[in-house]
């Protein structure tokens, strides 16, 4: 068990160094020079020639990894060439956002797509089935900046129940925030709440039809202590691995419902670096992210090992 | 990149011949299927559909709504959007199923070399295709795209590179599930060829997974076209795609809202087919369902 | 548009009037680093109206006016500015405002690393203190423009003390002399200034805070002034303006910008002029022009809101030259110039930058050369890398915007003299040449107008770019807030504004 741990552990080391290959390969492959999309409307070409120096983008570009990979060893993500930032200090001040934004997503996503895959399942082939499948299927199916653009002009605009965006600190006032959070919230929720409701239902079938739980039936057992003391037991854990690796995707899925919703996280601070080939940006928040998603998977694959003692061999 | 775990629950299917006929009975799988086929006939059909030119201009025909001359109104620059529609579902479901297949040819084959040859083959690629994983969908695809330079075919095969991993990881998991069942094990005991084993007792056990991860890969695709659409990357103007009027829409949301409700409209209906025919697949390849 | 308010929602609304002397402004990017050194966002501009004052500003009609400088004089060769500072002012952090502050300042501009300032204003030979309040700026020759250049960031004076403590940092805490000081910054959320007691004229500035919020996408910025979130809004897209000016709830103000658009022909810049069908022949070029109709791309992109026009300027500017108005459209002698050319149906690709309304523009343009023969392709760029491929030359044409200075120079110099900065086509014309250097020798405004004259004649004949039209700013406020002077730079300044 502690041996299969170090292992995913270690295995871990060369993927996180790929990662940083990619995301240094974003650099080469992102045509346009930093230096001239910072200048903007305003290109001295003195001052493109300093920039380009101030940030090694004169260097061949395997120096320019090697000084990168330097810096990130010594904890520094470098800074950001339009913001005049560390890198760091942005990634610390956006990532508690984003992650509040993922975890109300995610619970939204536990609390309506479980109950609807139970439901679903145990009901299976009738009209409660097909109706929580379509509603499951357009989640997945409607566009999530069309969806957020809807909300707004319904709630913000029409009904004015809500605000349309502006971001505030929990901190500062708890339901201000939670009202802010809410819309996008629900929109970055939509594609997650699907997902669990598919594999809930599919999971609680596969276990449905299983021989245990025909036995439990066959004891003369009710149906919902079937359903929720074998069935939904046994039907959870997958669905609970899958959890982990969505909480990941949520991360990278909060790219467009922040643009949307103009929330000082993560995804914005990312797309706006990619326009503005604010690599040192681009590549702290990729790396911090790639992190962090192989850190969940890692989790997932643990819970499936502990799971599934066939994989062990 | 949404269900790297889609088939780790019923990892036992096993295709059977009358599995079409099996899909036949399902009404959601039919729906999808028909919506499709529509839709298909549509995008091949458009130039005897479009009522007018999908790029003739009227400057004084300019975002007026749905009309008896207009049945879904018309654009910006007083284009037909009846005809851009049309027209659109080309580019569109190109985007779609193109890309996914192009995931296809790259993730299958370079799954199964890597569930099936283990060792440090299956390392070194897994290590890659987590790295890939991990790093955000949306990113990698603009960056490539960008590469190749701006055009539907450039913007089809970023989205279908970037989407690659996931259908490796997918087959390679299936494949090593499949291969320590007895079955798999009692053909190796007798000495079967590995590539007898793959082809017979292996592929067949990932269509069905490879089936529904790939409905699920037409949708991404599918908003992955619009998104870049919006960065240029994708459809040129003034040809059409779903995508790109969606992005001109939203400036005139509140003034147009026909604008945004069509092609909005379009890509919730194509991608929900497909995943309705998804899962009608899924069930109808399910051994366990007859 | 009924509207329901929920019990929650009342909450925030009696939130918000607590607190009616804030002044929250939707900005349409976020700022840069607020160091006008440094800097080179318009929206950061709009926040260094409210944090730091200039030595000169402009009014409504482009006329200089005095800010920290009170007087100023040119010496008898044009060869140099001496400014008089005002009296008794003081930077945030509480120390004097004087001669070697501004001394420090404009040093600071022409010669720390990375800065934008210095190509603005590097004419300036040598910067000295006269008396505390006296100083004066002189050059190795005439140069009309200078004082414009003081109109804007150039001329913003920081806290030498503050900025030499924090060095390259100076911009994550601004000390001016503004009639605001900086709070806080979170970066691609807020900005928010607080009022400086000290300032000279403190008591034209109503209210007791300015938060600056950027908020990237129209629709989302209106929607949020409309729900009360904001009470001013920058840059309302033209799309929009028909609905906001029949809105009660919304007051609507706009002015005609300093800046324009057009299509950078590439007529000599590396191998792709030589393909370039729009570089053999100045009738191709001409019929081009001909084939366009200005003022239907603003009726169809921009409501017409905008001011169409063909040179450099607004046909408003009172520097516009008036004897070379817009051509009418005229297809039919489009065509004849083509035959005259040897090209019926010449082909180029339209390099556009993207975004929507640039992509509706070059639809437009389109449909309308086709009609008199031209095969125009558009190649959408975005707009990071299309700067790159314009100054490599890898265009035919080129869709681009300029935002526009005060100084006339600043709108035709970089672009058509022949080493100019930004000059994508190089275009190179002597006649242009002379008569720019004659515009910038002078600040006598009839010499200077002739000269800009001949430029207009020469470049209506070469063609080496094809004015398109000038942009409109447009804002739209909380009807409670009043006192809002529209000037064509489309800054903010929040003297003389309160809420009702």
């Amino acid at each position: 068990m502690l041996t299969y741990i170090v292992r995913r552990l270690l295995i871990s080391v060369p993927t996180i160094v790929f990662v940083s290959i990619v995301v240094f390969g974003l650099q080469l492959l992102l045509p346009g020079d930093p230096a001239l999309a910072l200048a903007g409307e305003e290109r001295d070409p003195q001052v493109i020639a300093e920039l380009r120096r101030m940030y090694h983008l004169d260097e061949p570009i395997w120096r320019q990894y090697l000084i990168w990979v330097g810096n990130v060893l010594n904890g520094n993500l470098g800074e950001s060439i339009r913001l005049k930032m560390p890198v760091g200090e942005l990634v610390a001040a956006k990532l508690p956002v984003t992650m509040q934004l993922a975890s109300m997503a995610i619970l939204i996503a536990i609390c309506i797509g479980i109950p609807m895959g139970i439901i679903s399942a145990v009901k299976k082939e009738t009209l409660l089935d097909y109706g929580a499948n379509v509603v499951a299927l357009s989640g997945i199916s409607v566009p999530s900046f069309w969806l957020g653009i809807m909300m707004i002009l319904l709630f913000s605009v029409n009904l004015g129940w809500l605000p349309a965006s502006g971001f505030v600190k929990p901190s500062e006032s708890l339901s201000q925030n939670l009202q802010t959070m809410i819309m996008p919230a629900i929109v970055l929720s939509s594609v997650t709440t699907a997902i669990f409701m598919r594999h809930t239902r599919s999971a609680m079938l596969a276990v449905l039809r299983s021989d245990y739980v025909r036995t439990a039936r066959a004891k003369g057992l009710r149906e919902p202590r079937v359903v929720f003391r074998h069935a939904l037991r046994n039907a959870i854990i997958p669905v609970v691995t899958l959890g982990a690796i969505q909480l990941g995707e949520l991360m990278s899925g909060a790219v467009l419902t922040e643009q949307i919703f103009t929330i000082p996280g993560f995804g914005k601070l990312i797309v706006d670096a990619v326009f503005n080939r604010d690599y040192a940006v681009v590549q702290g928040v990729v790396l911090c992210t790639a992190t962090g998603f192989i850190f969940l998977n890692l989790c997932a694959d643990l819970i499936y090992f502990l799971v599934n003692p066939r994989m062990r061999g | 990149m949404v269900a790297t775990t889609v088939a780790a629950t019923d990892d036992t299917l096993i295709k059977r011949p009358n599995a079409f006929r099996r899909l036949m009975r399902r009404k959601g799988a039919i729906v999808g299927l028909v919506v499709i086929i529509l839709f298909v006939l549509i995008a091949l059909l458009a130039p005897l559909l479009a009522p007018y030119d999908p790029t003739k201009t009227n400057f004084l025909l300019v975002r007026k709504p749905p009309s008896a001359a207009h049945w879904l109104g018309t654009d910006e620059i007083g284009r037909d959007l009846l005809s851009r529609m049309i027209y659109g579902a080309r580019a569109s479901l190109q985007a779609g199923v193109i890309s996914v297949m192009i995931a296809i040819a790259f993730g299958v084959p370079l799954g199964l070399m890597s569930g099936y040859a283990k060792g440090w083959v299956d390392s070194l690629m897994m290590r890659i295709v987590d790295a890939l994983l991990a790093c955000p969908f949306l990113i990698l695809a603009i960056a490539m795209a960008a590469f190749l330079g701006p055009s539907l075919t450039n913007a089809m095969i970023a989205i279908g590179l970037t989407q690659t991993p996931i259908f490796i990881r997918l087959v390679r998991g299936q494949v090593l599930a499949v291969t320590v069942e007895d079955y798999v094990e009692a053909a190796r005991a007798l000495g079967n060829p590995h590539l007898r084993i793959a082809v017979r007792h292996v592929l067949p056990n990932i269509v069905a997974p490879v089936l529904v991860q790939a409905t699920l890969a037409i949708a991404t695709a599918t908003l992955a076209e619009a998104a870049l659409s919006f960065l240029g990357l994708g459809q040129q103007p003034p040809e059409p795609s779903w995508g790109s009027m969606l992005n001109v829409a939203r400036q005139f949301i509140s003034q147009a809202p026909w604008m945004a409700w069509w092609p909005g409209l379009a890509i919730a209906t194509i991608v929900l087919a497909f995943n309705l025919l998804g899962d009608g697949l899924r069930d109808a390849l399910d051994p366990k369902e007859s | 548009m009924k509207r329901v308010v929920l019990p929650l929602l009342a909450l925030g609304l009696m939130a918000g009037a607590a607190s009616a002397q804030t002044l929250r402004i939707g900005l349409a990017e976020d700022p840069d680093i607020l160091d006008p050194t440094l800097a080179r966002t318009f929206v950061g501009r709009i926040v260094f109206m409210g944090l730091c004052d200039k030595l000169l500003d402009i009014d409504k009609d482009l006329k200089l006016v005095p800010q920290l400088a009170t007087e100023w004089s040119w010496s008898p060769d044009q060869t140099a500015v001496t400014f008089k500072l005002r009296q008794g002012v003081s930077f945030h952090d509480g120390e004097k405002m004087d001669a070697e502050a501004v001394r420090y300042s404009l040093d600071r501009h022409l010669n720390l690393q990375g800065s934008f300032r210095r190509s603005e204003i590097n004419v300036v030979k040598s910067i000295d203190v006269v008396d505390p309040q006296t100083i004066k700026v002189s050059m190795g020759a005439p140069f009309a423009p200078l004082l414009a250049q003081f109109t804007d960031r150039a001329g913003m004076i920081v806290s030498p003390k503050a900025a030499k403590d924090a060095g390259a940092n100076f911009g994550a805490k601004p000390i001016c002399s503004g009639p605001y000081k900086f709070v806080e910054r979170v970066q691609q959320d807020r900005i928010v200034l607080e009022k400086f007691k000290e300032h000279y004229n403190a008591q034209a500035y109503a209210f007791e805070r300015v938060t600056y919020l950027p908020i990237v996408d129209g629709t989302v910025r209106l929607a949020n002034l409309r729900s009360g979130q904001l009470d001013m809004i920058e840059r309302l897209q033209a799309s929009d303006v028909a609905e906001v000016k029949k809105d009660s709830r919304v007051r609507f103000a706009s002015q005609t910008g300093l800046g324009y658009t057009g299509i950078t022909i590439n007529v000599a810049n590396g191998e792709r002029a030589k393909s370039n069908v729009l570089a053999k022949d100045k009738r191709i070029r001409q019929a081009l022009e001909l084939s366009i109709d200005r003022e239907a791309i603003n009726q169809v992109v921009f409501q017409g809101e905008f001011l169409a026009g063909n040179q450099w300027v607004p046909p408003t500017n009172p520097w516009y030259v008036k004897t070379v108005p817009s051509p009418k459209r005229d297809v039919a002698k489009a065509k004849d110039l083509l035959k005259a050319a040897g090209v019926a149906n010449p082909s180029f690709t339209l390099m556009v930058p993207t975004g929507n309304e640039a992509q509706q523009v070059s639809q437009v343009i389109q449909a309308m050369v086709k009609e008199a023969g031209f095969d125009m392709k558009i190649q959408q760029v975005e707009f990071a890398t299309s700067l790159q491929t314009a100054q490599k030359g890898d265009f035919d044409a080129y869709l681009i915007g300029w935002s526009g200075r005060v100084d006339p120079d600043g709108n035709i110099t970089a672009f058509e003299a022949c080493d100019g900065g930004q000059n994508d086509g190089k275009f190179c014309d002597q006649g242009v040449e002379a008569a720019l250097k004659d515009t910038r020798s002078t600040s006598n405004f009839e010499q200077r107008a002739t000269a800009y004259e001949k430029i207009a004649k020469i470049h209506a004949d070469q063609m080496p770019r094809v004015y398109l039209y000038h942009p409109t700013w447009f804002w739209a406020m909380n009807p409670k807030v009043t006192g809002f002077q529209p000037v064509p730079d489309g800054m903010i300044r929040l003297a003389g504004m309160k809420m009702n």
